[in-house]
């Protein structure tokens, strides 16, 4: 569903992302790992089209997001990273916002609301401004605006990050239950989130791949495997 | 379309749920009614038109109108939602589009709300009301050039206060134009030509035609590209996001 070729963002003379190429099929959780700043917001921005990338292709169901990027948005469910939302909205007016977005209407739009709020346990704050909810009813309003047409592809970024050990469970069972059906991309620097939800692993350090596979075949245990990959990289620098 | 509709409810629906839509209208209304019937000594006049109410319009939007433009982009910016925006299905063109006509509604329902002083001198004397007619359709043009600039001005920062200086700055040159002091100033290094080309960017000048209740297509066609325009940069900025 996701086919990502020698992709590259520059910014200035730094390189972001730097020849990343993978692909997601359906039915695959793959986890997005990596330290603060290896590049795998600015690789999830050009998945979903925010960032035009320097060179570089990326595919969606078959769309080019650079070409046909209205074909490729509609597959694809998002949430960014620090979860935004519009403060001023209720949490319905913020989904039923999201609906029409994403051409839903009448019976539909209704019964896509009621379902993103029950699958992200936002039953108890439906009617309450934005600006009012805690963090983590705030990300999974952001998360619920992403599951709102039902896509086939979900692109998130950091979809635990904010909440409590509880929530984080529940978000993970979520992530593998929908995983079943779609192609999901999600980017994590807590470790345990990629044997809890993920059927592949992408770890990525200063713009490049430097590890894929399933969590068994990276090794164990995984945090060793990751500081080896990353952070005496980084050290040497 | 649909979706800038979409966009543009949502918008509009943001302004009445903070105070912002009622604090704007309040001092709209306060100040237009100071400045048409004291500082434009409406009754001093003596005559039955509304020359003291539109005359005062480009300034008076000046400051009004980059207020209620400048959180646009500038807000969406800041709080991470042009993210949003940018990755659901819609054509950035739409939501520009959707975003610039919900402020432009809502200043149309602000000046609407300036009925009475229409009622004011229908019931004093006998105007002619296809000049006021005209005066409003010139100052509803007005109000969308200045905020068009303010849209641009707020595309290009994440920072509202930066947005509305940006935007003053930029009215105030439509305004000055075509002001003596500043053709003056400007005739004394540059061609007449060039001059003249600078007064004709002016508001002012193609606003007086719709104050004297004439509807000019080439004034009607000045607003419109000075919109055209705005939004079309504000595209270019956003693009390069």
């Amino acid at each position: 569903m996701i086919r990502i070729e020698n992709l590259v963002k520059a910014f200035g003379a730094k390189r972001a992302v730097d020849g990343v190429s993978f692909s997601v099929e359906r039915g695959e959780v793959v986890g997005f790992l990596g330290p603060n700043g290896s590049g795998k917001s600015t690789t999830m921005r050009m998945i979903t089209g925010y960032y035009a990338p320097t060179s570089g292709r990326v595919t969606v169901g078959g769309h080019d997001v650079a070409e046909a990027p209205l074909a490729a948005k509609r597959l694809i469910g998002y949430l960014p990273e620090s979860a935004p939302a519009y403060p001023d909205m209720t949490v319905h007016g913020f989904l039923a916002f999201a609906a029409e977005m994403r051409g839903l209407a009448g019976r539909r739009k209704r019964e896509a609301i009621a379902r993103a709020v029950e699958r992200c346990f936002l039953d108890t704050v439906v009617h309450q401004s934005i600006d009012t909810l805690s963090k983590g009813y705030r990300h999974r309003t952001c998360l619920a605006q992403a599951l709102i047409h039902d896509p086939e592809v979900l692109v998130l970024d950091e979809p635990t990050d904010g909440l409590d050990p509880n929530q984080k469970h529940e978000v993970r069972l979520l992530i593998r239950e929908l995983g079943r059906s779609k192609a999901i991309v999600f980017s994590t620097h807590i470790l345990e989130e990629v044997d809890a939800a993920c059927t592949r692993a992408i770890i990525i350090d200063r713009g490049r791949i430097v590890a894929q596979g399933t969590p068994d075949e990276l090794g164990r245990p995984l945090d060793e495997v990751f500081r080896r990959l990353t952070t005496t990289d980084t050290a040497r620098r | 379309m649909s979706l800038a509709w979409t966009i543009a409810k949502r918008e509009l629906g943001s302004y009445f749920t903070s105070p912002v839509a009622y604090v704007f209208l309040v001092i709209f209304l306060l100040l237009t009614g100071f400045f048409t019937f004291t500082a434009g000594q409406f009754f001093e006049r003596g005559e039955a038109s509304l020359a003291a109410f539109f005359g005062w319009h480009p300034w008076l939007y000046l400051v009004l109108v980059p207020a209620v433009g400048m959180r646009l982009w500038a807000e969406e910016r800041r709080s991470g939602t042009l993210e949003l925006l940018f990755t659901l299905p819609v054509p950035p063109w739409q939501a520009i589009l959707g975003k610039f006509l919900a402020s432009w509604l809502f200043l149309a329902i602000a000046l609407a709300l300036t009925f009475p002083v229409v009622v004011t001198v229908n019931l004093l004397g006998e105007p002619d009301n296809g000049m006021i007619v005209a005066g409003y359709v010139g100052s509803f043009l007005l109000a969308g050039a200045y905020l068009a600039v303010t849209c641009m001005t707020s595309a290009m920062t994440r920072n509202q206060v930066v947005a509305f200086i940006l935007s003053v700055l930029a009215c105030l040159f439509l305004i000055l134009a075509g002001f003596n002091p500043v053709t003056d100033l400007l005739a004394r290094w540059a061609s007449p030509a060039f001059v003249d080309t600078v007064a004709a960017f002016s508001v002012v000048t193609h606003f007086d035609g719709f104050q004297r209740g004439v509807i000019d297509s080439r004034d009607l066609l000045f607003f419109l590209s000075v919109i055209g325009f705005a939004l079309f940069a504000t595209a270019v900025i956003l693009r390069n996001r």
